[in-house]
């Protein structure tokens, strides 16, 4: 029953990679004619497309090419961009989490992740890899010391989760294209500002001119959107999936207190990431981010958050533990709970 | 014509179904062998855990020998049910053996020791998980295998249901620790 679950959501994932690579070659596609029409490399006079739209397949090869790079070392860019190494047994600790993803890839019926880890005090984790078989979970070392065997489980096995029904491959492809997308539409505006829209006299109308002009305007509508609005997706696509991967830890560990507990330990904890950067926040197992703890519910809040509150988060698995196990927890952390919930 | 295409997606399913068999009982094997990975890993293990402990556990003598007796029979068992029995004998004496070294401050100082115990620790853990796993494929398997219209199919093919990892009733139950035993001795 797990596995068929795990299965559907695989499907889902690959077809979601899809439709975004579909999505983005597009968004690269309109932005360069854009730019073509704009520039007047090309225009429509009397029906006839007269001119070479370069610009159009430059943004065109331009997005195959980094939909092809992220798919293959994207795992590698987003390891880079957080300064990750691979993690050695070169203390106890540290071969206690090798043990525990060990332990977790067994639960799942996965083949084991490659451990990183990144030196930074704040405690958290994230997962990314285009399949199972080239997965990479990532520590940092404040989750490393802060954590107890039974935390790290529920923690790793989090991640795991997002591992098993290819959540990562998902987030790897979103993580890039943010970054891909930031990128053209600050190329748009220095472009634009060093003149880039010189008419180079090819239009003979007024009409023609005037239409250009429209899709110029356009372009700078797109270029401007189209950051925020990737942004936007990658917080709602990741925000779904956080409940998920909770409820399958519990489902790996057969233990709601391990991720309840560390859980409870994070929220306790007001050090923000370094290195959690805006283009890869949706893939650690709390907002990296600072001063966005998220336990706001507003509207807004939720829209651009790439997690769910984690007070919520908590609530949850408290009702998966069952209340008389609340109860118990509840008499030893229930004051900062309540707080943050 | 519409005979055709029935008779066409008939053959279609029970190829289907048949494969989807096959894989489940390929994952119920590769499954078992992933236990049986840990319960190696684990025999591997005991000498070494023995020997480091010994020195300090002169009191646990019982415990100790349990272990070793239980692993001996283990290794030599002639039969999957004897082997099983003896393993669960195993995790029970270790389980004893992990609470009463609590008691002992030196060991917590023995940097080997401390090692061993975390290799047994997650030793114990994957044996658990792997366990864990095999049960839920079993389940799948076994699913599969009773339900309507797959059941004709396996019954032909002669696909059967797996059985379920149990564990002894020992070992399901809280490890006594000999309170008596444990006094603390310098």
């Amino acid at each position: 029953m797990a596995s068929s679950n795990f299965r559907s959501l695989e499907a889902a994932n690959r077809r979601e990679t899809a439709v975004l690579v579909g999505a983005f070659m597009l968004l690269f596609g309109a932005l360069g004619l854009g730019l073509d029409i704009a520039a007047r490399d090309i225009a429509i006079i009397d029906g006839h497309l007269i001119g070479f739209p370069v610009l159009t397949i430059a943004a065109l090869v331009f997005a195959g090419m980094q939909s092809i790079v992220s798919y293959y070392s994207g795992a590698s860019l987003v390891l880079l961009s957080v300064h990750a190494r691979p993690l050695t047994p070169d203390t106890a600790k540290h071969q206690m989490v090798l043990d525990v993803i060990n332990e977790m890839a067994l639960a799942a019926r996965m083949p084991a992740p490659k451990p990183y880890i990144i030196d930074d005090p704040s405690p958290n984790a994230f997962a990314t890899g285009r399949d199972p078989a080239h997965s990479v979970i990532c520590v940092t070392q404040g989750l490393v010391d802060q954590m107890d065997r039974e935390e790290l489980q529920g923690v790793i096995g989090h991640e795991m989760s997002h591992v098993a029904d290819y959540d990562i491959r998902t987030m790897m492809m979103i993580a890039v294209m943010v970054g891909g997308i930031a990128m053209i539409s600050d190329f748009v505006y220095r472009w634009m500002f060093w003149g880039g829209f010189g008419a180079r006299g090819r239009s003979s109308s007024d009409r023609d001119n005037q239409a250009a002009a429209l899709i110029t305007v356009a372009v700078i509508v797109l270029a401007a959107v189209a950051p925020i609005f990737s942004q936007l997706l990658a917080m709602a696509v990741s925000r779904q999936r956080e409940y998920l991967a909770d409820a399958s830890s519990v489902e790996f560990t057969r233990n709601p207190r391990a991720l309840l507990r560390a859980l409870e330990h994070i929220a306790r904890i007001e050090s923000p990431l370094k290195q959690g950067t805006n283009g890869t926040a949706h893939l650690f197992i709390v907002n990296p981010r600072e001063g966005v703890r998220e336990d706001d519910e507003g509207f807004f809040d939720n829209l651009f958050s790439t997690h769910p509150p984690l007070g919520r988060r908590i609530a949850r698995l408290q009702a998966l533990l069952g209340a008389a196990g609340a109860a118990k927890l509840d008499a030893q952390s229930g004051a900062d709970t309540s707080v943050r919930g | 014509m519409a005979f055709l295409i029935i008779v066409v997606a008939i053959v279609a399913w029970v190829v289907f179904a048949y494969n989807r068999l096959v894989s489940l009982r390929n994952q119920v094997d590769n499954s078992w062998r992933q236990i049986d990975v840990q319960l190696k890993r684990r025999h591997d293990l005991i000498p070494n855990l023995i020997e480091a402990v010994k020195g300090y556990m002169q009191f646990e003598r019982d415990t100790l020998t349990q272990i070793v007796e239980a692993r001996a029979k283990a290794v030599s068992a002639p039969d999957q049910a004897s082997r099983m029995a003896a393993e669960s004998q195993i995790t029970a004496g270790l389980s004893r053996l992990m609470a009463v070294m609590e008691n002992y401050p030196q060991l917590k100082a023995d940097e080997n020791v401390l090692k061993l115990q975390e290799e047994l620790t997650t030793t114990e853990n994957q044996i658990a998980f792997a366990r864990q796993a095999y049960n839920d494929v079993v389940l799948d398997l076994n699913t599969r295998i009773q339900s309507f219209p797959t059941n004709l199919i396996a019954s032909n093919f002669g696909f059967k249901a797996a059985e379920y990892f149990k564990g002894a009733p020992e070992e399901q139950a809280v490890p006594k620790v000999d309170l008596s035993m444990t006094t603390p001795h310098a």
